[in-house]
């Protein structure tokens, strides 16, 4: 309980918002990270995984590709990068979109191979084009899926880009780094707990998105 | 770092045994724990689950949002606990298995047709009895595609480990490698993390063909969808 | 015996699946219960084995209470075959078989032994033993679920639509096999489906059950097809239960006429004084052997008509249709044989095929009303249209 009761102390003292070191500096840091690196993550995987479900070639590639990422430990990535292009923004895009690809890649390719044939068939019977066919109905009837992949990507980058701070870079990892340097652990659990909580919150948005985005015959599946 | 060249195979051989293989050893003893133990805890809370349904929106609520907890943070907030030893390490990389786990567990459970379970309780097998020889073994594809992407996962993870100081491949880079602006050992930590990575993956896969022969020619897709879950590694 | 003693079932929500059941079920015969969907039949059938537990009344089997046991115990002894059979899907076909053996503590050389027994009286080729239920059929999936039920040879059997799954040429089989089996085991069977020829071809007694779980009618079917106790039941058994019925009635109970039948070598004359005698407008040519060659119309032997032919044999012959075996077929396949005759009547074979008679369809008539009056038939359906 008194953990609890120090985060609550250290969440209410004013000093923690405002100024470059404040609480919502640090999150809109936090934000922008995960945001980009989700944004580049979607630009590479999507495109990657619709291909190969629509061609049904390359789908070994893809998940092979997909299982190496995901094998690859981030802090190693982190350091290479930093090692071989200085501290800066461009190792943690590395290491965030690396952790991210895979299960948005991996989710659109299942979503449009999980595409019923009997579907498929029928939009060529119509007179769809490939592009068309990919278009008017995988995608849409991959998107609940397409939608899971991404989101399980943003839950793991919101997570995981506490090690920005590890380069210098801040976002909400500067709070955990530095309560335990300054062996403050309010502040550590004041900063893991903003990252819980914007983890939730990117949990609600893609629950809110799907049921946007989502044509309701499909809201059944894949609600994970 | 200059003009040194990514890795320098002299360095490797000349530490092949220390630290090398010291660090893959603990490593492997950092992730394997983690995966035994979380399998051990979904099986139950998945038991749980599967008998109280009730119980599994709350329980896999829980479970995700531990998920998202940052490990750096749990180990920190572990360290006054359990100082450097190993179980900083393990405690948390337990709990994250759970979220690709319990779900893996409750669906593989969930598969067992009812008539099945019908048919079982109808012949007079015990509740328990009937969970282990009739339940489980059903489940088990299921249950074992969930096990493979957690292995992987924490695989990954354990490096993290390395900044609160345990050891593992994340040693090798971080104090080998970063803190001397040297790249061979974090390419060699890479390298031997995703090779083992794929050694505990291809294991899992010969254990699931050799536990399970009854999936060989139609049952190659039973555990697909349900591993989609908790996909992919995080630190 | 099974006997049902006031047995209700209501549930929670305030359903009753079972109303105040009193029904015996014989040792050694099979019982059907059938009706539609929600009267209760699988339920009343799930209560003997204590897979649901009757909200009043008692089910004694053999005049000891179920509920005396405990309920794995009572199962095992109880052998249980479903529609989709519940085969375990991770165990081989031998290994399926021998899990009650093996639950009641047989060693596994013993349990397997029996099961390669079983396979062998369900019909099951050996070479299937070390297969997984995935790659059998689903007729084979059946006769699995019936070996494996039967394995600890449990003096009663309940079948809940095991048939129900399988299409109708294997089903047709499975029911054959059932019988078979049966005549040898004399097991207590009961069996439920919402199939009424199901219920007829199987039953040695059937309980008819209505929505809202209440038992209209139990009798053997015969009775059941003669007189249905109300509007409810007759809807139930179906417009054509009169046809049916006469399944029950032996074939041999029929007059047949041998008058009117010529040797295909007889000439034409011969013929004409066959069918001025016999006065009958149809002959029937047979050849050497007696066996059917088909129909003669006495008109056609005219004098006119008949042109340059001399034998019987020769003439252009009206075909015979299908036939009815004398000895082990039924008043309705007698039927059947005269109605789809072009001279409509029915021609009667020994098991040899040679010709006994025949039966004109007016003659039939006759001997089916005077069978409606008749109180003593056969238990069984008689014959392949049973």
């Amino acid at each position: 309980m008194n953990i609890l009761l120090s985060f609550w102390e250290w969440f209410g003292d004013p000093a923690q918002w405002s100024g470059a070191a404040g609480i919502p500096a640090r999150l809109a840091e936090h934000v922008g990270y995960s945001a980009l690196a989700l944004l580049l993550a979607a630009l590479i995987g999507i495109p990657i995984g619709l291909a190969t479900g629509h061609t049904g070639r390359g789908g070994f590639l893809t998940a092979s590709l997909a299982n190496i990422a995901r094998a690859l430990p981030t802090i190693g990535v982190l350091m290479l990068v930093v090692l071989a292009a200085g501290i800066g923004l461009l190792p943690v895009m590395v290491a965030l979109v690396a952790l991210a690809v895979p299960p948005v890649m991996v989710n659109a390719h299942e979503g449009v191979r999980g595409v019923d044939p009997q579907l498929r068939d029928a939009a060529r019977g119509m007179g769809m084009r490939g592009w068309e066919v990919l278009l008017r109905l995988e995608l849409p009837v991959a998107l609940p899926l397409v939608l899971l992949g991404l989101r399980t990507a943003a839950v793991q980058v919101v997570s995981t880009a506490t090690i920005a701070a590890y380069v210098g870079i801040g976002g909400l990892g500067r709070f955990i780094v530095d309560g335990q340097a300054r062996r403050e652990f309010d502040m550590v659990v004041g900063g893991s707990l903003l990252v819980v909580l914007l983890a939730v919150l990117v949990t609600a948005l893609f629950a809110l998105l799907r049921r946007f985005l989502v044509a309701p015959g499909l809201r059944g599946a894949a609600t994970g | 770092m200059g003009d040194q060249p990514l890795v320098r195979w002299d360095w490797i051989t000349g530490n092949l045994v220390d630290p090398i293989g010291t660090r893959l050893l603990e490593h492997l003893q950092l992730s394997l724990s983690p995966i035994l133990i979380g399998l051990l805890l979904a099986v139950v809370l998945g038991v749980a689950c599967a008998r109280w349904r009730w119980l599994y929106p709350p329980v896999f609520t829980g479970v995700n949002v531990l998920y998202a907890v940052p490990s750096i943070a749990l180990f920190f907030l572990l360290l006054p606990y359990t100082g450097f030893g190993p179980w900083t390490a393990i405690i948390p990389l337990s709990l994250y298995t759970l979220a690709i786990l319990v779900p893996n567990v409750v669906d593989g459970l969930g598969q067992v047709p009812d008539h099945v379970r019908q048919a079982a309780v109808a012949m007079g097998f015990s509740p328990l009895r009937r969970l282990v020889q009739v339940e489980f073994p059903i489940a088990l594809p299921v249950v074992i595609a969930g096990l493979r992407v957690a292995a992987v996962a924490t695989i990954s993870m354990v490096s993290v480990a390395s900044l609160v100081g345990l050891g593992g491949l994340g040693q090798l880079i971080l104090t080998d490698g970063f803190r001397r602006q040297f790249t061979t050992p974090i390419v060699v930590g890479i390298t031997l993390s995703v090779l083992l990575a794929f050694l505990v993956d291809g294991v899992l896969v010969l254990a699931q063909r050799l536990l399970t022969p009854w999936t060989r020619d139609h049952g190659a897709a039973a555990g697909r969808g349900s591993a989609r879950r908790g996909e992919g590694a995080r630190t | 015996m099974i006997t049902f003693a006031g047995v209700t079932k209501r549930y929670p929500d305030g359903t009753t699946a079972v109303d105040d059941l009193h029904i015996e079920i014989p040792t050694g015969r099979i019982t059907v219960f059938v009706g539609p969907s929600g009267c209760g039949k699988t339920t009343s059938l799930r209560m003997i084995n204590r897979m649901v537990e009757p909200t009043s009344g008692s089910i004694a089997i053999d005049g000891r209470d179920v509920r005396a046991q405990d309920p794995a115990v009572l199962r095992r002894s109880i052998g249980y075959v479903i529609q989709q059979a519940g085969l375990f899907p991770h165990r081989t076909v031998v290994d399926n078989i021998a899990t009650v053996p093996l639950l009641l503590g047989w060693k596994k050389a013993g349990a397997r032994a029996r099961a390669r027994e079983l396979m062998e009286l369900v019909g099951l080729d050996p070479e299937q033993a070390g297969r997984y239920p995935h790659q059998l059929s689903g007729g084979q999936q059946q006769r699995v679920g019936v070996a494996r039920a039967l394995a600890a040879d449990p003096p009663v059997l309940l079948m809940d639509e095991p048939f129900s799954a399988v299409d109708p040429v294997v089903r047709t089989g499975l029911q054959d096999e059932l019988l078979r089996l049966q005549s040898e085991l004399r097991k207590t069977i009961v069996f439920v489906t919402h199939d009424i020829e199901e219920a007829v071809r199987l039953g040695d007694s059937i309980a008819v059950f209505r929505p809202g779980g209440v038992l209209a009618q139990a009798d053997a079917p015969e009775r059941l097809l003669a007189e249905p106790v109300d509007a409810f039941v007759e809807g139930f058994i179906g417009y054509d239960r009169g046809v049916r019925r006469l399944s029950f009635f032996p074939a041999r109970l029929l007059d047949l006429h041998t008058d009117a039948i010529v040797g295909e070598g007889a000439p034409i004359a011969r013929a004409r004084e066959v069918a001025r005698s016999s006065g009958e407008p149809w002959l029937l040519a047979v050849d050497g052997e007696r066996r059917p060659r088909g129909w003669v119309a006495a008109r056609d032997l005219e004098r006119g008509a008949v042109g340059s032919v001399d034998a019987v044999g020769d003439l252009d012959l009206v075909g015979y249709g299908h036939v009815f075996t004398v000895a082990t077929d039924s008043l309705r396949a007698a039927l059947d044989a005269a109605v789809l005759s072009p001279a409509g009547r029915a021609v009667g074979v020994d098991e040899e095929g040679r010709v006994v008679g025949v039966v004109a369809q007016t003659d039939l008539g006759s001997a089916i009303w005077a069978v409606g009056t008749d109180d003593a038939p056969t238990t069984r359906p008689v014959g392949r249209n049973g």
